[in-house]
């Protein structure tokens, strides 16, 4: 069954692990099952966020304005959440992303996705324990080229 | 209006109420004979002597000729009686008549009320008096004259009748009179008070009630229902002082009357007994004294009930009468007036001290008023803050109000005195917040087109008759003989030659405001009856194949699943799949196809009933499972859950008594239970995997067999040559479904029919199709734009000398106002253009430029002229 097969996905995602599994499966009844051709834009930078997506099959390309050009800084793979910060935090989307290969992706709603977080302490726990493992390599990152900067005044 | 009730009856119905007193003089003899006749019955028939008796040169014995005077009573109840009938019947129909005539009036006077009226009276106390308040008016007409002279004359031909029996007795029958007299009219008096205050109390109440319902939103936004709810407490509570004062009153004088009518008996026994036992008045007049006293006391008490209503409906009349004669009624000449040949409107537009104000009353700070000339045909700009005047000046230019002092010429004419057959057709004047009707969009573009019936309706047969009898009585009733079913339209004032032209015409004009893609749009989303227009049916099927044709492109092709007969379709629910068409019977609505008996047979037949139910149990397991957990007033049940929480339970503990059991154990409820799950799933959106090979070719098999035995006319089968009228005309060149999970596949599909209608030359008819779209009450199914943008294209379309805008542009986005500017522009080469601007810096692209401010002109001139430091026009721009 599919709905099977798409909630076992789900719960490779590190956010959804711990949840049982008639809540996985809710999940993905309740979720979009989307497919892009390869090259499709699935939001915009600045776009309003109205949902999350976990990619199912192939992999998106996330990308950035430069002075260069767009260019595309990273990639993200299957079973992997994708855009869940800008609905966390109501923000809009912080950076364009676009398939890359025939690409598969499950729609989570906003408030499904908000309703989870908020239902579940596991899911809140975990989505904590990310915004500070990010917030830990920002703060790094600031470090390292803080000093960089002090190493350049005195050079 | 005429000053008092009485007044109105009598100038409109003067030879009706002669006709009705006339009818009701001639009744009375007759009424006469028959009070006479029981007398005649006792004394003479039953206990007279000195037979046989002469009538009429016959001689008649004891017995036949008591015969003959109980026949001639028997004729004079029919007689009495046929009166009767005849005289409220009549009175019936006078009333109705003035009823008809009062109302026609007063809606005829609110079209002449002055604008500034309607910002202190709401429309909730206008209705209130149209209809409410007139109603008892209406009643009361009819019998204004003929009732007192009915019930007068009856009352005083039976105490003609008791005077010449016995005139003591008489004297006895209304001794009272002058005491109810003197004490009734005082206390209708204080009825009288009350009652106008109560019509002013429920006046008011229908303003409150009007209010809150326009106000709803701000009802809710607040948090003031609570505040509402009291207001109307108290108002209601007052009401109910007054009434119960009333009622006290009104009952009291009821006690008075009955107290006084049941004293008078009292005199008839002990005086009438009196002298009848001493032999000076006979038994069988006493009787029929006795008899005519009880029926005097019916007119009477009537006459007194008239004289109650009489006074109630006297203030009604009046406050209604003083309530529609506001100051600064136009004349109805300048309504009724059609001018032999239509003037242009061209040359100087000189306007002279125009009041600008807002409010008349602003006692004396305001000296002199607008004054400026502006050249025609021309463009003008109109700046100024709100309520610098702007707004008013446009109603005057627009002659939607007429000026209460100053004036406006244009060329020779003068504005003021104008009738509004010209004012009314050779300008046109759109406002911020343009008033729609109820009916489609082609209704409301042709709105401003018809003044008056052009080409009158053909009636056939009946009809004709009808028509001419509601003809004779509207003139009867003083009320409009125009037909609203004739042709109303001026075509030539659409510079055209007729009904045939008409489509193109306003294609053109929605274009000019941009409103064209919309009523694609709404065109696409409408229906067509083949029947009617073959041959567009058959450009749409057409489209349908080019369609096919583009979509066989492999990129673009899974963005639509195509209706096949022998295919399974992944998008549509598997009652869609079953059916293969749309129901043209309620019985088989697809949502409730599975209590369809004919649906079942054929299930059963093709061996899928089985298969329906083990499918409907793994899915109601499934929901159970999935959404046992979600609390019941959860949206999420709402939005997917196929069992509503409120039968989860029951289904929860059904799957568990039946767990394990075959399908052909389980019961009746059971089955039907589950029977109607399956029906509702979408493979392709629900991904249940319900669906494998066999399954689809049974319910393939399944769909063929249903649409052999089906009865013609029930549903309508997607049939790929053929046109469907129950669904949509984008649905008809679709003729599948999108594919879920497509991202994007709506925009693409939709720009692909676009292409296809384009190609095809279809637009213009699919266009005429969305002209029908209806636009709901004051509009409410179109877009702030969309409303604004027809407001225009109304104005547009009756090709008028000069256009007014009073800042119809700004619900719309700066791109759009720049369009359709630059197209009223080359429209109104020519022509006069008056418009005032939300945005300042507009005002550049315009000839001439006034600038408002506390109601008077501040600047005037060229824009550039105008734009220079310190400028009140600088300003302007400089806010935005």
């Amino acid at each position: 069954m599919e709905l099977l097969k798409e909630a076992e996905a789900l719960r490779k995602v590190p956010m959804f692990a711990k949840l049982d599994s008639s809540k996985l499966k809710l999940l993905a009844f309740t979720s979009q099952l989307l497919s892009f051709d390869d090259g499709e834009v699935l939001f915009e930078e600045g776009d309003a966020a109205d949902c999350t997506y976990v990619i199912m099959q192939s992999e998106v390309e996330i990308l950035a304005q430069t002075d260069q050009g767009v260019v595309a800084y990273g990639t993200l793979g299957e079973n992997k959440l994708l855009g869940e910060l800008a609905v966390l935090c109501n923000a809009p989307r912080s950076a364009t992303v676009r398939a890359k290969g025939a690409l598969q992706v499950l729609r989570i709603t906003d408030e499904m996705f908000l309703k989870l977080v908020t239902e579940n302490p596991e899911v809140a726990l975990e989505v904590m324990r990310q915004l500070s493992d990010k917030l830990t390599v920002t703060h790094r990152q600031v470090e390292a080229l803080e000093s960089e900067l002090h190493r350049n005044e005195r050079a | 209006m005429e000053p008092g009730i009485f007044k109105f009856v009598l100038r409109y119905s003067k030879r009706a109420q002669i006709l009705l007193l006339l009818a009701t003089v001639v009744s009375l003899p007759f009424l006469y004979v028959s009070l006479d006749l029981p007398r005649i019955i006792i004394n003479e028939a039953i206990g007279g002597r000195g037979f046989p008796k002469t009538v009429f040169g016959y001689e008649f014995e004891q017995i036949p000729y008591l015969l003959l005077l109980c026949v001639a009573f028997l004729a004079l109840v029919f007689i009495n009686g046929g009166f009767k009938y005849f005289l409220n019947v009549y009175r019936g129909v006078v009333g109705e008549r003035m009823l008809r005539r009062l109302r026609y009036q007063l809606v005829e006077r609110i079209m002449r009320f002055p604008l500034r009226h309607f910002r202190k009276h709401s429309q909730g106390e206008l209705i209130s008096m149209v209809t409410a308040e007139t109603e008892p008016i209406g009643g009361f007409v009819g019998s204004a004259f003929a009732l007192p002279a009915f019930q007068g004359g009856t009352l005083l031909t039976i105490l003609v009748f008791m005077f010449v029996q016995e005139p003591i007795l008489g004297i006895a029958a209304v001794a009272l009179y002058p005491v109810q007299a003197y004490l009734i009219p005082k206390l209708q008096r204080r009825v009288n008070a009350l009652n106008k205050r109560r019509v002013i109390q429920v006046r008011d109440i229908s303003d409150r009630i009007n209010e809150v319902v326009t106000g709803i939103p701000e009802v809710h936004a607040h948090d003031t229902s609570q505040l509402e709810l009291s207001d109307f407490s108290e108002r209601m509570g007052k009401i109910y002082d007054v009434r119960l004062d009333i009622y006290i009153l009104k009952f009291l004088i009821k006690f008075l009357n009955n107290f006084i009518d049941k004293l008078t008996p009292f005199f008839f026994y002990s005086i009438g007994g009196y002298l009848v036992i001493k032999g000076s008045l006979s038994f069988g007049a006493l009787v029929a004294v006795l008899a005519a006293y009880k029926d005097i006391s019916a007119p009477w008490k009537e006459l007194l009930k008239y004289y109650q209503t009489t006074e109630d409906v006297r203030i009604k009349y009046n406050l209604i009468a003083e309530s529609f004669e506001p100051s600064g009624m136009l004349a109805e000449r300048l309504q009724t007036e059609e001018p032999e040949k239509l003037p242009s409107l061209s040359g100087a537009l000189i306007a002279t001290n125009l009041d600008l104000r807002e409010e008349e009353d602003g006692a004396g700070a305001y000296a002199g008023g607008a004054s400026f000339r502006l050249d025609l045909p021309g463009r003008v700009a109109v700046l100024g803050t709100t309520g610098s005047g702007t707004e008013r000046l446009a109603t005057l230019l627009g002659a939607v109000d007429r000026p209460a002092s100053g004036s406006i010429t244009i060329g020779e004419l003068r504005l003021n005195d104008l009738p509004e057959s010209v004012t009314g057709r050779r300008i046109a004047y759109v406002g911020q917040e343009p008033r729609l009707r109820f009916g489609s969009l082609r209704d409301n573009l042709l709105y401003g087109l018809k003044h008056r019936p052009l080409r009158p309706a053909v009636y056939d047969g009946l009809a004709q008759k009808q028509r001419e009898r509601a003809l004779a009585e509207a003139a009867v009733c003083g009320n409009s003989t125009y037909d609203i079913n004739a042709d109303w339209i001026d075509y030539a004032a659409a510079g055209i030659s007729g009904p045939q032209e008409l489509t193109d015409k306003i294609v053109e004009v929605l274009t000019t405001v941009d409103l064209d893609q919309d009523v694609f749009e709404f065109g696409l989303r409408g229906t067509l009856d083949p029947a009617q227009e073959p041959e567009f049916a058959r450009r749409i099927l057409e489209a349908r194949r080019q369609l096919r044709d583009r979509l066989k492109d492999p990129h673009i092709a899974p963005l639509v699943e195509p209706f096949d007969r022998n295919k399974w379709n992944e998008n549509m629910t598997i009652a869609e799949n079953l059916l293969f068409g749309t129901p043209c019977d309620e019985s088989f609505n697809l949502e409730h196809l599975s209590e369809n008996s004919y649906v079942r047979d054929v299930l059963r037949q093709t061996g899928l009933l089985q298969e329906f139910i083990i499918a409907g149990r793994q899915i109601a397991e499934i929901m159970v499972d999935l959404f046992s957990d979600v609390e019941p007033g959860s949206e999420v049940f709402e939005r997917f859950s196929f069992i509503r929480a409120d039968d989860l339970p029951a289904f929860q503990s059904m799957l568990a008594r039946t767990e394990g059991l075959e399908a052909e154990l389980l019961t009746e409820d059971d089955r039907n239970m589950l029977l109607s799950l399956p029906f509702k799933v979408i493979p392709a959106r629900h991904r249940l995997g319900l669906a494998d090979e066999s399954f689809i070719e049974r319910v393939l098999a399944a769909r063929h067999a249903l649409a052999k035995g089906l009865k013609a006319g029930a549903v309508e089968f997607f049939d790929a040559e053929k046109y469907n009228p129950t669904v949509s005309i984008q649905d008809n060149i679709l003729f599948g479904r999108l594919a879920y999970g497509k991202a994007r596949s709506e925009a693409q599909v939709g720009s692909l029919i676009h292409e296809v209608v384009q190609k095809l030359g279809l637009r213009r008819a699919i266009m005429e199709v969305g002209l029908e779209y209806p636009v709901g009450i004051a509009a409410a199914r179109l877009s702030a734009a969309q409303r604004q943008k027809l407001a225009i294209a109304r104005g547009v379309l009756k090709r008028p000398d000069l256009l007014v805008i009073d800042q119809a542009t700004a619900a719309l986005d700066r791109a759009t106002q720049d369009k359709i500017m630059k197209n009223l522009f080359s429209e109104f080469e020519g022509r006069g253009l008056v418009w005032v601007l939300h945005r300042a810096e507009l005002g550049s692209e315009f000839d001439y430029t006034v600038v408002l401010e506390g109601g008077k002109v501040a600047e005037q001139g060229r824009f550039a002229e105008l734009d220079r430091p310190g400028s009140i026009l600088k300003e302007l721009v400089a806010a935005g």
